[in-house]
């Protein structure tokens, strides 16, 4: 304990943070995971995982030990370096974004006044790796998931940010704990409800999942982006995936659904947490939810929703909004 | 412009309706049977190796060893041995063995039998990693179903 006295506490905390953070990503991680297969598993009237622990509940770590023990092969005509920095540019960035997440009034690593433009450059990052991971293995179905992904990425970051710029300008703030707190009992889904469809269409793409996972689509790529990945490689890229869903929910929660605000439960300052994780988690339920009722879209199709739907529809939602506060105000 | 918007309503309305039906489907009992710990009754029509018909007035096969099954049998996985003895009209059947391993079950040995000697018996759990385990000798195990 006396060499803890001689560390900056500045510096303990930020250890401490990143411990947590860490092993909630891996936590969270396995919750979803499990999640994902039972309720895919419900979705066709089936039980899902069953086998390992009472209600297949160790199915996932059983998974994590298997890919653990895997090898990592490198392809022989692939960049070796990047190759192995790809899946650490998958899981990283997602995880800084948990510096500016509010969980509650007082839970939160740092709250930035930049808050919400921090989150949505580390997002933009996670597809840079997912560029890298496919340009470096040197295999045309990876190559073409890669850029499919780029292709997406692009097209729904504009929707994206336009919708969330709508909320902004009504809460007149970027940092986080402002936003949750400029929004008082009437969430922003209720003034904003185009917006946050809006967002929650984006994000859906924005993670590559169902119906818009076009960069891993099994049926025409194999496994696109990560097809020459194996063992804990593929697991990082798994991790970030999952992340970045917890990610675009939590966002969705703070910008839309008042964040930690709730009914007042004791130690309100912290207990913030269990309203924020109920949202989170509902949220990301309507996520593999909807990933286990719609097919795959066509690439055409995923990109003319956006630019002929949902950017006009943001913009049209952006200017409203922003004649309203002028008004209002 | 109307076509635009009768997509866009039509699109979000299918889109809504799907939703419903797997959320239907989520609520619903599942169906799965978790197999090594509960099975279900197998149809009678299901046609696993062929077992000598038990004969409920004699207690015994009904087996007169004309050897009609293995000689119609494609596979020649059916061997039968008979012999006469005294006092007894006809042949008496001393062993029946069955190849599983060759054996396809095209059900002519069952077809083809003058007094419906044989049928499907209802096995279907035979993993094994013994080829001894399908070489199966239907006089014992006809005594063995008592």
């Amino acid at each position: 304990m006396e060499m803890l006295n001689l560390l900056p506490p500045e510096f303990l905390r930020i250890v401490i943070s990143a411990i947590i953070v860490v092993a909630f990503v891996f936590l969270n991680c396995m919750v979803l995971g499990y999640a994902e297969r039972k309720l895919a598993g419900f979705f066709q009237m089936r039980p899902g995982p069953m086998e390992v622990g009472p209600w297949g509940l160790l199915q996932l770590m059983i998974d994590g030990v298997k890919l653990i023990a895997k090898q990592l092969i490198i392809p022989k005509d692939s960049g070796k370096m990047l190759f192995r920095v790809a899946p650490l540019l998958a899981f990283m960035p997602v995880a800084m974004s948990f510096i500016v997440i509010p969980f509650s009034e007082k839970i939160q690593v740092r709250d930035m006044d930049i808050g919400l433009v921090f989150m949505l450059g580390i997002m933009a990052l996670h597809v840079v790796s997912t560029l890298l991971a496919g340009w470096v293995s040197n295999n045309k179905y990876a190559l073409f998931g890669a850029i499919r992904a780029v292709a997406q990425n692009i097209a729904y970051e504009i929707p994206m940010l336009l919708s969330l710029l709508a909320v902004v300008f009504i809460s007149n703030t970027l940092s986080m704990q402002g936003i949750v707190k400029a929004q008082g009992p009437i969430w922003n889904i209720l003034v904003q409800p185009l917006a946050f469809i809006i967002y929650f269409v984006a994000a859906i793409a924005e993670t590559n999942r169902a119906p818009f996972d076009l960069p891993e689509a099994e049926s025409e790529l194999t496994a696109g982006f990560h097809t020459e990945y194996s063992g804990m490689g593929f697991s990082l890229f798994v991790l970030g995936e999952y992340t970045n869903m917890f990610f675009v929910c939590s966002i969705a929660t703070v910008v839309f659904l008042g964040g930690w605000s709730g009914p007042p439960l004791p130690f309100y300052a912290y207990s913030g947490i269990i309203w924020f994780f109920l949202k989170v988690y509902g949220l990301l339920f309507v996520m593999i939810w909807v990933r286990w009722t719609y097919p795959r879209t066509r690439f055409d199709q995923l990109l003319n929703f956006c630019w002929m739907y949902l950017i006009p529809f943001s913009l049209v939602n952006l200017l409203i909004t922003v004649v309203g506060v002028k008004l209002l105000k | 412009m109307k076509e635009y918007f009768e997509l866009l309503f039509t699109g979000a309305k299918s889109l809504l309706i799907g939703l419903g039906v797997t959320l239907r489907a989520m609520i619903k009992p599942n169906v799965t049977v978790h197999y090594p710990r509960e099975k279900i009754a197998i149809s009678p029509q299901f046609r696993g190796h062929t077992d000598l018909v038990k004969d409920a007035a004699t207690g015994t096969h009904k087996c007169i060893s004309c050897m009609m099954c293995e000689k119609d049998c494609p596979c020649g996985c059916i061997s039968v041995a008979g012999e006469t003895r005294e006092g007894v009209k006809g042949k008496v059947l001393t062993s029946y063995l069955l190849d599983f391993t060759k054996c396809s079950l095209c059900g002519i040995c069952v077809e083809v039998c003058p007094t419906s000697a044989l049928e499907f018996s209802q096995e279907y759990e035979l993993a094994s990693r013994n080829i001894e385990d399908f070489h199966y000798d239907l006089l014992k195990r006809l005594e063995a179903r008592g």
